[in-house]
């Protein structure tokens, strides 16, 4: 019997002293302050940063310019071009000056906001939708439908991305529109985010809390859809914000090259594609729809990048 | 080793099927018709137009098109532009002009690329690394055709330094400025991952005991360090050039460099649809053949790695 002060003069059984091994520390499970958890870690560590705010007060304020373009323009954009004004320098009412068809840039900028986002959600949705239900299946159920989803990612994934789509919208020249764009752009973009789903979804699937769901009788699909899929969605999180910025730019490559969006749609990508050939003349005409452009996708990969650090542990050390 | 490279290659052949039929699957559905469009204004007689149809097989329904363009292919006859000059021809012309643009652009990349991302990654959180990571930002997010542009106007008029546009046989010092434009489109990626990687390789057990040895830091950097965090940011590299290889679009287009992307968007426009399926083959082919190599040189670089299965 060993002698300790811990130990009661009529004890049977050794006790160790609290101090070494806080057992209530192991049993207890604390009441007040919520569990951990991966997306209100995120959220704690994602306000602090300054370029979150940053980023998400610039995409409210595109998204609202797209929503209300006429509560910062009173010029209508495609009403009173005079050739007169054709590349013409700033002038009273028109800060930005004029397109190479007296147009206001300033004007055309601000209404071609919209375009540019549409094009971005959508595609977004589409490019989420089929890559989470294409990554997810060929993750989860391996085998043959792995094998088939996988060589069908690969095979729109193998075909140059902007080519492929200057193919795409050449044959649906006659019915180019936003919508049309947002598909020929979503359907060659899918495979990587389909790919990162699958990884991650090969890695989750093995986890003891779905063996636990699987010897409770829960079917598979449930497993799927209630295990595996919300505990492997955040690298999509993040490669769904980045995709949503390269969406915008390619539609601007693809109206710039003339397979895009009609002339006389409202777009950054067809301002800038009209003005490269007076580079040398009227620069401005050129710069402002770019900088426009830019500070767009620039707020949307700033998010991106944001919510990468915040979702990946690793990531956050090492900043 | 060798059961992974043939299991690849086999995988290469659905894929390469596919991507073959699904792209003359869209070149015949465009609109227009390439052999009356071939005349121009002029209207030619009904029969020339029929021997026109016979000799690009046009007159054959599409599957037939699409086996006698297989067949074809197997043989290494990639078909006739219609010009006249052979796909083959036209291939060897444009090909060694982006070849040799994507090798300028990646050697740019590597050199500044790996240089900041060592520097910020030695450095983590100092003025160096916010600058570098703010720059790389705003690299990512300015659309190629924008740096491509801004490039012409700062380094080619204003400054001079460069003609705006490649001359002909695309000499060298023609292609540096478009170079430097694409070598932009990766740099982010390339510094995010040169710094990750420094920093996590600083932190292992190796570089702490050679510091403990008394190597010097002059030592430790390049020999530990930077030698043992190449192995993404090369993988990395060898993706972009497999990217590049099958031709920049935009910036070839905007440069004028006679190269495979800007052929073959022409063509394209152009709806010479025996060209485009011929070149987007051979670009799919590289693709995929690159990629191969890539996950190979990754089991020399990194002998962890093991394709047992």
């Amino acid at each position: 019997m060993p002698s300790n002060a811990n130990t009661r003069p009529d004890q049977q059984h050794f006790v160790a002293p609290l101090e070494e091994t806080p057992l209530v520390a192991i049993d207890s499970v604390k009441a007040e302050g919520k569990p951990s958890n991966l997306w209100r870690d995120a959220w704690a560590d994602v306000r602090k940063r300054p370029m979150f705010w940053i980023s998400a007060a610039m995409i409210l304020l595109v998204v609202i310019v797209a929503l209300f373009p006429s509560w910062f323009t009173q010029v209508a954009p495609n009403n009173d071009c005079q050739l007169a004004n054709s590349n013409g320098g700033p002038a009273d009412g028109h800060p930005l000056g004029f397109t190479k068809q007296g147009c206001d840039i300033y004007s055309r900028i601000i209404h071609g906001t919209s375009t540019s986002l549409s094009v971005g959600l959508i595609v977004t949705f589409l490019v989420a939708f089929l890559g989470i239900v294409f990554g997810a299946l060929a993750g989860f159920y391996g085998g043959f439908i792995d094998s088939l989803l996988s060589r069908l990612g690969d095979i729109f994934f193998s075909i140059p991305y902007i080519l492929a789509a200057v193919v795409v919208m050449s044959v649906l020249s006659k019915y180019a529109n936003v919508w049309v764009i947002s598909l020929a752009i979503g359907i060659f973009a899918w495979p990587s985010t389909a790919r990162v789903l699958r990884a991650e979804v090969l890695r989750v699937k093995n986890a003891d809390f779905v063996m636990a769901a699987t010897a409770l009788g829960v079917s598979r699909f449930r497993i799927l859809l209630r295990h595996v899929l919300p505990n492997s969605i955040a690298p999509v999180i993040v490669i769904t914000t980045i995709s949503l910025a390269s969406a915008i730019v390619a539609e601007a490559t693809l109206s710039f090259l003339g397979v895009g969006l009609p002339s006389n749609t409202m777009s950054w990508g067809n301002d800038i594609s009209a003005a490269q050939m007076d580079l040398r003349t009227a620069p401005q005409t050129l710069i402002y729809p770019s900088i426009a452009l830019s500070v767009t996708v620039l707020s949307f990969i700033m998010l991106g990048e944001v919510v990468r650090d915040a979702l990946d542990p690793k990531a956050r050390a090492q900043r | 080793m060798t059961g992974y490279i043939v299991r690849r290659l086999l995988q290469t052949i659905p894929v390469l099927l596919g991507t073959t039929f699904l792209i003359y699957f869209m070149v015949f559905a465009m609109p227009g018709d390439p052999i009356i469009a071939l005349f121009g204004e002029k209207s030619p007689p009904p029969q020339v137009l029929e021997a026109l149809r016979a000799r690009y097989h046009l007159d054959q329904p599409f599957i037939v098109q699409y086996l006698i363009f297989l067949g074809n292919i197997f043989r290494g006859d990639l078909g006739v532009s219609f010009s006249g000059q052979p796909v083959t021809e036209i291939l060897a012309q444009t090909f060694p002009v982006t070849l040799r643009l994507a090798a300028l652009s990646t050697f740019f990349l590597m050199v500044g690329g790996i240089t900041v991302g060592l520097i910020s990654g030695l450095r983590k959180g100092g003025i160096f690394d916010a600058s570098a990571l703010v720059v790389a930002l705003i690299f990512i997010s300015l659309p190629i055709f924008v740096v491509a542009f801004v490039g012409q106007y700062v380094f080619g008029i204003q400054l001079g330094w460069f003609r705006t546009t490649v001359g002909t046989g695309a000499p060298l010092q023609d292609l540096v400025l478009p170079a430097l434009v694409l070598a932009t489109g990766s740099f982010a990626q390339i510094v995010r991952l040169t710094r990750a990687s420094v920093i996590e390789t600083e932190s292992l057990d190796f570089v702490r005991t050679a510091a403990s040895k008394g190597l010097s830091r002059r030592r430790i950097v390049p020999v530990h360090i930077l030698r043992n965090s190449l192995i993404p940011v090369v993988t990395y590299l060898a993706v972009d050039f497999g990217i590049l290889m099958v031709g920049a679009v935009v910036t070839e287009g905007i440069f004028n460099v006679p190269g495979v992307g800007r052929t073959v968007y022409q063509a394209i426009i152009r709806g010479e649809n025996p060209t485009v399926v011929a070149f987007v083959t051979v670009m799919v082919l590289i693709y995929l053949l690159v990629n191969l190599l890539i996950d190979l040189l990754y089991a020399v670089l990194d002998p962890r790695i093991r394709y047992a299965k």
